[in-house]
């Protein structure tokens, strides 16, 4: 074929924008692949607000609910906890609840939670997710020979205290989450819903 | 080229070129004929991906990709189906077995520096097969659906989650599919699993020894054995690929099978390093095992992660562990190739390196006390010391002479 007369400058400039139509084609094409792997309808409404009886809980043991498939702690502190709590500041990196996303306001105190005895944490590791360990009892472990009780994460080491703030030295950054929640009467601990219905 | 006339060969090459390929590629591929046994874990490893397609293709037969129903079609496939858990122990020994001939091969290219000019590609295409082997290797993990594969799920996905402003927490849900680990990440993991990853890596495989024929194989002495050719063009240090090799090769790849059956009878589930012990339990998201620790071939990154007791810097390590190995051609400045021309500072720290790195791998898979955290420490900094220092090290060292022509061989 003649390439006699051909414009080169007009050549490249149409393969330039159909290969550009093309691209922005291309993109179009591609949001319902990546968009299909978001969740689903089905996942995001299987979100309902989980019902525990805290009643039977004793002073110092801990319940594991299921809210949302990710385990909930409920644990109930003795006074004798909860005195101890501004004692451990100095080892914490978060002791006054800096990051904000990690608790709704009303537990935005020092025992982090609406009733000073019951703490209701998402067993949630902040770092890579597992679920953390309650060790309650005040008494050296392998892992702290100052341990005051709280929770210890398998996975990697991080630790918590019965508030669910982190130890200095854990590779978590931040202190467990705590879910939004509210009680039902005195008994029955309502997760997954902040208002008060007492 | 030899081409047939008037026969059924003749007609097929004038329309596909078979004996071209065939001689390109087997019986004129000219392959130096000094290697050893190191020589041997290209072709394994091609093996055992040949092992783990078809085995995989048999196991799909039977595995349900659903929360509720993936643990109990694998225990349906161990005890109902017939010869159901030898297939799928050929395919969780076989995984193991990939990553054992994958690691000496790659052991290999850093010997005899084979990954140097002109081989950066093949190295780079080795890499990106590597990277995608861990992908498949992890997915496949999860599809039993025990506790490990639940836990080590959650683990991994959730090291997605250190990537600032909110991009983080987006991206695991988007690669979860679910606000948590659930019967929609299974699906999708089954997806990649067994038709998006394998099609990635058997494509790979393909541009990996196409690059390789282009530029010819290295040697454990380094020589470019296509600088001296006999009156016909063919290197004088050279053998053809076919029979020479195909016939050495099945000598190796015989050992390398009695040895693979014997775990594979008589320890399938590895002492708990193959198959971990917490996933003969059902996924359970509520707990956590006590003990959580990858398979054995993650351990080393594994342990590079847990060492820095921060989590973002500690998934940057781990990152950098592996993308560090993408730049290696970049960062060996030696004349020469092999390590037995090298100066001694090349030859200590590769002997260093691979210990340290085996090390990692075993600290990888224990529990993380004082100790293990320290030696952990120690062996991270060897790891990247190897990598960082080269540029310096190769450069200063006195290397010796290399030969005109490959010593040993036959």
């Amino acid at each position: 074929m003649s390439q006699d007369g051909v414009n080169k400058s007009r050549r490249t400039l149409l393969v330039g924008a159909t290969a550009g139509v093309g691209a922005v084609g291309a993109g179009f094409l591609a949001v319902p692949f990546v968009k299909s792997w978001l969740p689903s309808e089905k996942a995001k409404a299987a979100g309902a607000p989980a019902k525990v009886d805290i009643s039977k809980i004793e002073p110092g043991a801990m319940l594991t609910a299921a809210w949302r498939g990710k385990p909930v702690y409920i644990a109930r502190r003795t006074q004798e906890t909860l005195d101890n709590l501004p004692a451990l500041n100095s080892r914490l990196k978060d002791p006054d609840n800096s990051v904000k996303e990690q608790q709704p306001a009303y537990a935005d105190n020092i025992h982090r939670s609406r009733k000073p005895e019951f703490i209701v944490l998402l067993g949630v590791c902040t770092h890579l997710g597992c679920a953390p360990k309650y060790f309650a009892e005040v008494q050296p472990e392998t892992f702290d020979a100052n341990w005051q009780g709280g929770w210890f994460c398998p996975c990697h080491g991080s630790r918590f205290d019965l508030s669910g703030r982190v130890f200095n030295g854990s590779p978590a950054a931040t202190n467990l989450v705590v879910p939004p929640y509210s009680f039902e009467g005195e008994n029955i601990l309502v997760i997954g819903v902040d208002e008060e219905n007492a | 080229m030899s081409k047939q006339q008037n026969t059924l060969m003749g007609w097929i090459d004038d329309r596909l070129p078979v004996t071209q390929t065939y001689e390109k590629h087997m019986s004129k591929y000219y392959a130096p004929k000094n290697f050893n046994f190191w020589y041997f874990f290209g072709v394994l490893s091609m093996m055992m991906l040949a092992n783990q397609i078809l085995t995989g293709v048999w196991l799909t037969m039977n595995f349900i990709p659903s929360a509720e129903g993936a643990f109990a079609s694998v225990e349906y496939i161990m005890r109902d189906v017939e010869w159901g858990w030898l297939i799928r122990y050929l395919h969780s020994t076989g995984a193991t077995f990939f990553f054992i001939a994958v690691y000496l091969h790659m052991m290999r290219a850093i010997l005899y520096g084979s990954y140097q000019k002109p081989r950066e590609l093949i190295w780079i295409f080795g890499m990106l097969i590597y990277l995608a082997l861990m992908a498949e290797a992890f997915m496949g993990y999860v599809l039993p659906w025990g506790q490990m594969s639940y836990w080590g799920a959650q683990v991994i996905i959730s090291l997605f989650s250190v990537i600032p402003f909110g991009i983080g927490d987006a991206l695991t849900e988007w690669i979860r599919g679910d606000f948590l680990i659930s019967g929609a990440t299974l699906n999708r993991f089954f997806a990649l699993h067994v038709v998006a990853v394998p099609l990635v890596i058997v494509m790979l495989v393909v541009l990996h020894l196409l690059a390789l024929h282009e530029v010819g194989s290295n040697n454990p002495d380094g020589v470019d054995i296509k600088k001296l050719k006999d009156e016909n063009g063919k290197p004088l240090d050279g053998i053809p690929f076919h029979p020479y090799y195909t016939v050495h090769d099945l000598v190796g790849i015989v050992v390398f099978l009695m040895i693979f059956c014997t775990v594979l009878f008589f320890f399938p589930e590895g002492n708990g390093f193959m198959l971990e012990y917490a996933n003969f339990e059902p996924a359970n998201g509520l707990k956590t095992p006590a003990h959580i620790a990858p398979v054995w071939y993650f351990g080393a990154f594994y342990a590079i992660l847990r060492a820095v007791p921060d989590k973002l810097l500690g998934v940057i390590a781990m990152a950098a562990a592996i993308a560090v190995l993408f730049v290696l051609p970049w960062l060996d400045r030696s004349p020469v190739k092999s390590w037995r021309y090298k100066g001694w500072i090349s030859k200590v720290f590769i002997v260093v390196f691979a210990v340290a790195f085996v090390e990692l791998t075993w600290l990888g898979t224990q529990p993380a006390n004082d100790l293990n955290t320290f030696l952990a420490r120690f062996c991270s900094v060897i790891y990247f010391g190897f990598f960082l220092l080269m540029p310096f090290y190769t450069r200063m060292e006195k290397t010796k002479p290399v030969p005109e022509r490959v010593t040993g061989g036959h």
